[in-house]
């Protein structure tokens, strides 16, 4: 076997391949915050009485669960503008579409998240809340959203990380994510291992870097850990979803 | 006008009937105590005060309100009757003080400034106004209830409502409890207090409330109560809480 190292060097440092990273890192957010923005309001509303919306957002849940990321990603790029005339236009790009496929996929998923998490908070705390006199927004903002936050972080980066991955399916729809980039490259040049490892790192090093975020944000929510708890590191405060 | 009218209330879960044709008054200032067996319907019934349960049948008023599907009157009478519970449910996210400052605060519309000079002065009533920084993972159980007391206090309440709020805790810090409670009644508070400690009963109920299988069987001064029970029930429970 044969590694050239200057060809590895080259890929690594080369403004393709951490543009192709950039494209990935940023997919990934923009999608999962798009994702989590429609799927609180969706599991407060599965959380409460039957309804026609309830009915529907479960209906949605099964749907994007079912359907493959894969088929998502190319009914929305190519047969979306076919029957949507809007989507011809030059603005629809291959970014866009997989932004829209990504956070409908991933709303589903992250949905289930959520709504455990909110299962998890006791009962106890909404009756106090009710009980001072709060309205059921008040309660659900600052009171049980802090505290289900706390609980959903771990299982919403696993979700992250995967979907990060994920995001190498766009190169079916010829964006120019880490993966397109590597693969372009591998055709190019026949030197698929030291290309495919300049990929791994990025991978590797993005994952890395997520899981130390996990970490801070975890010390944040100090409040939960009797040694740890002081009022110098407040309890993070949790985006509203509007 | 009573502070708190029940007449004629039901109540079930399903096909278990919690609380059946309870009729009661309380009147402003006077404190009542409700006992009874575990699973005898007395926390529904301290819990359908304030709508936390919903009674199904009979009409509830707290200081002229009726409590019913509005929304509005039902934010009314849990803004005028403060509660706390057995378990406390502090926030725990939220430090001593920020707990009794979020319901002023954002039901009342008070300035952060008001609110926390107004939690100041309830912690340092319920003598806790030291920890008011700390949060309630921090606290031992003794002072976690005495700031949801305080808590409850902030919103300047006309009568409390207290659900077994010392069962909960280690027999050492009951006394601390206990005594914030009984200085609240001696104020002139109104209360209804649901326990078994007998002692608080004793101190400072103008009334005890005797309920089983979802009825009020007997209500007696705390004496007539302790020491003549008219039904069997109630002497069988004396028996077991002074002596089991």
């Amino acid at each position: 076997m044969n590694f050239n190292v200057d060809v590895f060097w080259a890929a690594l440092s080369s403004w393709a391949f951490f543009k192709g990273a950039l494209i990935t890192l940023a997919l990934a957010v923009v999608s999962h915050a798009t994702a989590i923005a429609i799927s609180v309001p969706m599991a407060v509303v599965i959380r409460g009485r039957p309804s026609l919306l309830r009915g529907s957002i479960t209906a949605y849940i099964g749907f994007f669960r079912a359907a493959p990321t894969l088929l998502l990603l190319l009914f929305v790029w190519n047969a979306l503008p076919q029957f949507i005339p809007i989507f011809r236009q030059a603005w629809f790009t291959p970014f866009l579409a997989a932004w829209i496929a990504l956070a409908l996929n991933e709303a589903a998923y992250q949905v289930e998240i959520n709504r455990s998490a909110l299962q998890a908070v006791d009962a106890g705390q909404t009756a106090a809340g009710e009980a001072l006199g709060l309205t059921r927004f008040h309660v659900l903002r600052y009171v049980v959203l802090p505290q289900a936050a706390r609980i959903a972080v771990a299982p919403t980066v696993n979700e992250f990380i995967t979907l990060l991955k994920i995001t190498s399916l766009a190169s079916v729809i010829s964006l120019q994510e880490l993966m397109t980039v590597t693969q372009v490259t591998v055709a190019r040049t026949f030197q698929f291992t030291e290309h495919y490892a300049a990929a791994l790192i990025y991978y590797l090093a993005m994952v890395y870097a997520l899981m130390a975020v996990q970490k801070r944000i975890e010390k944040s929510f100090s409040w939960a850990n009797r040694a740890a708890a002081t009022k110098d590191t407040p309890a993070i405060a949790v985006p509203v979803q509007r | 006008m009573s502070m708190i009218e029940f007449s004629q209330v039901g109540k079930s879960f399903g096909a278990f009937q919690a609380l059946t044709d309870v009729s009661l008054k309380v009147e402003a200032g006077e404190r009542v105590v409700v006992c009874g067996p575990s699973g005898s319907g007395k926390s529904t019934l301290i819990r359908c005060v304030n709508g936390l349960e919903r009674h199904d049948s009979g009409r509830i008023q707290v200081n002229g309100i009726e409590l019913t599907e509005s929304a509005s009157a039902l934010l009314k009478i849990r803004r005028d009757v403060g509660m706390v519970f057995q378990q406390f449910n502090l926030f725990p996210h939220l430090t001593a003080i920020e707990n009794c400052i979020l319901a002023p605060k954002k039901a009342l519309g008070m300035s952060d400034a008001d609110a926390r000079d107004l939690a100041r002065k309830y912690l340092d009533r319920v003598r806790i106004l030291n920890q008011a920084d700390k949060y309630p993972v921090q606290l031992s159980g003794g002072q976690q209830q005495r700031v949801a007391i305080a808590r409850a206090l902030c919103m300047n309440p006309k009568a409390m409502l207290f659900d077994e709020p010392t069962s909960a805790l280690d027999p050492e810090m009951i006394g601390e409890v206990l005594d914030v409670m009984i200085d609240l009644a001696q104020s002139g508070m109104t209360m209804i207090c649901v326990t078994h400690e007998m002692s608080f009963a004793r101190r400072v109920a103008d009334r005890v409330v005797f309920v089983d299988h979802g009825r009020i069987v007997e209500t007696a001064s705390p004496e007539d109560f302790f020491q003549s029970p008219k039904t069997d029930r109630a002497k069988a429970f004396i028996k077991q809480v002074l002596h089991g």
